[in-house]
């Protein structure tokens, strides 16, 4: 496939591996934002081979893993009720919430459907629209175009039987968390390529320049992989700290404005509830007032059930790379994907999924 | 995060404005992707499609840079991102 | 239960081939109760259609000749949903999925019985439709469907029909050895392109809205094994299609009963332009997809070749291929070598994979 199979070739990764190795002179630590390159790091080998080179920290970049356990519930709960319907990627129906993750509902009954876009949640309302289909929107600022362009159709085609629980998350606040945590050991970013796509990356110039940090705006492939890595280490090595991008092909420094356009249309910036940080301020999105019509929140008003935390998942410390996941104690043991404790070992973005999952087991 | 995906833009459905959809083809199937962020593209352009929409067309230009890189390092073996169609992953 | 039915999880319903009209005539309970028109549905739609002298008889048992060698007997049932979709339906993958079970054990198929538990209100059309499909798979493989059993349940008791088969066959030597007794440096092959049952169903049930819909491997594997067999003898140490869970769930079932790990090469392992789009786009991995007509096969060490040659001689297995080896107990039961990197470990297959966004 074009566009593809050309950023994996072999020879070419194996190339910009050289490079990398030859110019580290030191063991710098990296993180990766998004969990399809953590993905990508661990699935392709890269992670493996830069192991003792490079140290590669997974950041909270799966949109999956810091769905509030809240809006899980809501979802679940909402999806329990007789005349709902609930709408769901696919990622999110093994997340554990606190009574059980959606999977589970559906298997005591509960009518989910798996929809691959946002739209089709849509279509599927128009063609039945005896019931209430509810649409459970998480994602990162990439996937907020697909949920704010789904909520235009529900009202072009004035369908009263459409809404959406809204869990966007931004990605920017919670870097800047990260990187303003007092035993933060992160020393340059691989920024989410897909995110910059659509939000460009100049908002990153005062990140740069406040926190003297280098952010490589990165994508997904091997080959994009490497790259970014690469010119972090080249930054590291001559100790700067600049904002690059490395993902020209697909990302440009304002990014997508048409897809900006549509986000704000529908949506404003408010407080975000992250899995396992708490608040991040403006760290989320929600309808804004004269579309909260389609907010399932109001339109289903029951009482939600109080939200159980067992604490026992330690994916705030994976997640801001204070402890790899084989270092959790439940790992492979208690946690596993099918019998997840939390959020990482369940979304194929998650850290610990990723690190399971390609069979990497020991720290 | 953010799955996205490269496909061809193989016939537009609806050019213009918010519902702007076209059929793109990803390796070997076609699907109807909603095209409202990336309506300048033409067809052949490939666009990055997450979540069923677009959110960015490839520049074909900007594809090349990191082999034009590597063939200066002068370990040129006739990298290049203009892979023939022919190439798609077969049997 | 129409065609017209607005319930989303009918999803049975999707893809059918013919419109059922508003009136078209449906199995009732009455169907099933043993009365007339339980006998008028066995002769009549039935029999009619299998056609052969062992149901023409109607026993309570079929009387079948003796077999001079041990048999092998094997029993599966067919739950999928939607009943139709590309490249078959529930009907040839009952006949396929039992004939090639008997297959890969190394036997000749030759009888299967035929159980059918249908909702009420299942259109009779539709039966029929079903039904023919599954008198050309027999044909096909010369198996005979010799003994069946008809039940009808309530509205929702079943997902429109269920199957349930057993099969007879007659070991014919050599009988394939079998996984336990792999040894190292044996050589593994995958029998065409992977993946393509279980893309084929979760974009016709998801509706994805891809064009073309991919089509199921859905197909008989008798004469790859038959050929196998003649040729390669007791070369051949285990074969099995990789039906739920995909090549993976193989693997690891032979790494289990090997004590050995199995590895594999990504980079060799066929997979069509259809699957690969779309698991790209979903992001699901080709390996963990069900195949129904698409095999893993294990040999000694140096016949990989001669058996490849054999496979991609018959045109059901033309994109067969050499995909990896069996080695000492490693890192982990079943590797697998991608683009990059060292071999890293493969993922026994968990439930059914769910497309992503992420």
């Amino acid at each position: 496939m074009k566009y593809l199979d050309e950023y994996r070739d072999p020879k070419a990764a194996q190339l910009l591996l050289d490079e990398i190795r030859r110019i580290t002179s030191r063991c710098w630590t990296l993180m990766e934002v998004c969990g399809g390159q953590t993905h990508g790091l661990l699935r392709h080998g890269i992670a493996a081979e830069l192991e003792g080179t490079i140290e590669l920290i997974h950041g909270p970049g799966c949109p999956v893993c810091v769905t509030d356990q809240a809006a899980i519930d809501f979802a679940c709960q909402l999806s329990q009720r007789e005349d709902v319907v609930l709408t769901s990627f696919g990622d999110m129906l093994r997340v554990p919430g606190s009574r059980g993750s959606l999977l589970d509902a559906q298997t005591a009954g509960a009518k989910i459907r798996i929809v691959y876009s946002p739209s089709d949640a849509v279509e599927l309302a128009r063609k039945h629209p005896e019931e209430q289909f509810v649409f459970f929107a998480v994602g990162f600022e990439t996937t907020a175009p697909a949920t704010a362009l789904a909520v235009k159709q529900a009202r072009r085609d004035q369908l009263e039987n459409f809404s959406m629980i809204v869990s966007h998350v931004r990605v920017q606040p919670a870097m800047e968390a990260l990187v303003r945590a007092p035993d933060n050991r992160v020393q340059a970013f691989l920024a989410a390529g897909h995110v910059c796509a659509v939000m460009g990356y100049q908002s990153y110039e005062s990140f740069v320049k406040r926190y003297q940090v280098p952010v490589v705006v990165t994508g997904f492939e091997p080959l994009d992989l490497l790259e970014g890595i690469l010119a972090c280490v080249r930054q590291l090595e001559a100790n700067e700290a600049k904002l690059e991008n490395h993902y020209t092909r697909t990302v440009s420094p304002t990014g997508n404005l048409a897809a900006q356009d549509l986000v704000q249309e529908i949506y404003q910036v408010c407080d975000g509830a992250w899995r396992g940080f708490g608040i991040v301020p403006e760290g989320g999105l929600e309808l804004r007032p004269e579309w909260q019509a389609y907010d399932a929140r109001m339109r289903f008003t029951e009482p939600a059930l109080p939200v159980i935390d067992t604490d026992e998942c330690r994916s705030f410390e994976v997640m801001t790379g204070h402890i790899k996941p084989p270092e959790c104690p439940h790992f492979g043991k208690r946690c596993t994907p099918e019998l997840p404790l939390g959020a990482p070992m369940v979304s194929s973005e998650g850290a610990c999924a990723a690190y399971y999952r390609y069979g990497v087991r020991t720290s | 995060m953010c799955l996205g995906i490269p496909g061809k833009v193989v016939r537009w459905l609806e050019r213009e404005g918010a519902f702007a959809q076209a059929e793109v083809e990803f390796g070997g199937v076609r699907r109807i992707v909603h095209m409202a962020c990336v309506t300048e593209a033409e067809l052949g352009d490939y666009v990055v499609v997450h979540a069923g929409i677009a959110i960015s067309r490839v520049d074909p230009m900007e594809a090349e840079r990191i082999f034009e890189m590597l063939s200066e390092w002068g370990e040129d073996e006739g990298w290049h991102s203009d892979l023939s169609e022919d190439s798609e992953a077969s049997p | 239960m129409q065609n017209n039915d607005k319930n989303i999880f009918a999803s049975w319903q999707m893809n059918c081939p013919v419109f059922i009209p508003e009136n078209a005539e449906c199995i009732t309970l009455a169907h099933g109760e043993g009365g007339r028109l339980s006998r008028k549905l066995i002769q009549e739609r039935i029999v009619h259609s299998l056609n052969n002298e062992y149901l023409i008889a109607l026993n309570d048992a079929a009387q079948l000749p003796r077999i001079e060698g041990p048999l092998a007997l094997t029993t599966d049932s067919f739950v999928v949903s939607p009943l139709f979709f590309p490249g078959g339906d529930i009907g040839s993958l009952a006949v396929f999925g039992t004939v090639n079970d008997l297959a890969v054990s190394g036997a000749l198929p030759l009888w299967l019985t035929l159980s059918l538990i249908i909702e009420e209100g299942f259109p009779l059309t539709l039966l029929e439709l079903i039904l023919e499909s599954i008198a050309r798979a027999a044909r096909k493989t010369r198996v005979k469907i010799v003994a069946g059993d008809t039940k009808v349940v309530p509205h929702g008791a079943a997902d429109g029909l269920f199957i349930n088969t057993a099969g007879v066959g007659e070991l014919l030597t050599p009988i394939p050895s079998g996984a336990e007794t792999l040894q190292e440096n044996d050589e593994l092959i995958v029998s065409g392109p992977i993946g393509q049952h279980g893309i084929a169903i979760l974009a016709v049930r998801e509706e994805l809205g891809l064009e073309p819909l991919p089509l199921s491997d859905c197909g008989s594997l008798m004469r790859p094994v038959e050929r196998l067999r003649d040729e390669l003898k007791d070369q051949v140490r285990c074969l099995r299609d990789a039906t739920r869970g995909g090549v993976a769930a193989v693997l690891h079932e032979w790494a289990e009963a090997s004590q050995l790990t199995l590895s594999i090469d990504e980079r060799s392992i066929p997979v069509s332009p259809e699957v690969r789009g779309v698991c790209e786009l979903l992001g699901l991995d080709p390996l963990h997809m069900a195949n129904e007509g698409t095999m893993v096969i294990a040999v000694k060490q140096g016949a990989g070749v001669a058996a490849v040659s054999v496979l991609q001689s018959l045109s059901e297995t033309a994109n067969a291929r050499l995909i990896g080896t069996v080695k000492p107990r490693g890192i982990a039961p079943v590797t697998v070598c991608r683009t990059l990197g060292p071999e890293q470990q493969l993922d026994d297959p968990m439930g059914s994979p769910l497309p992503r966004i992420c």
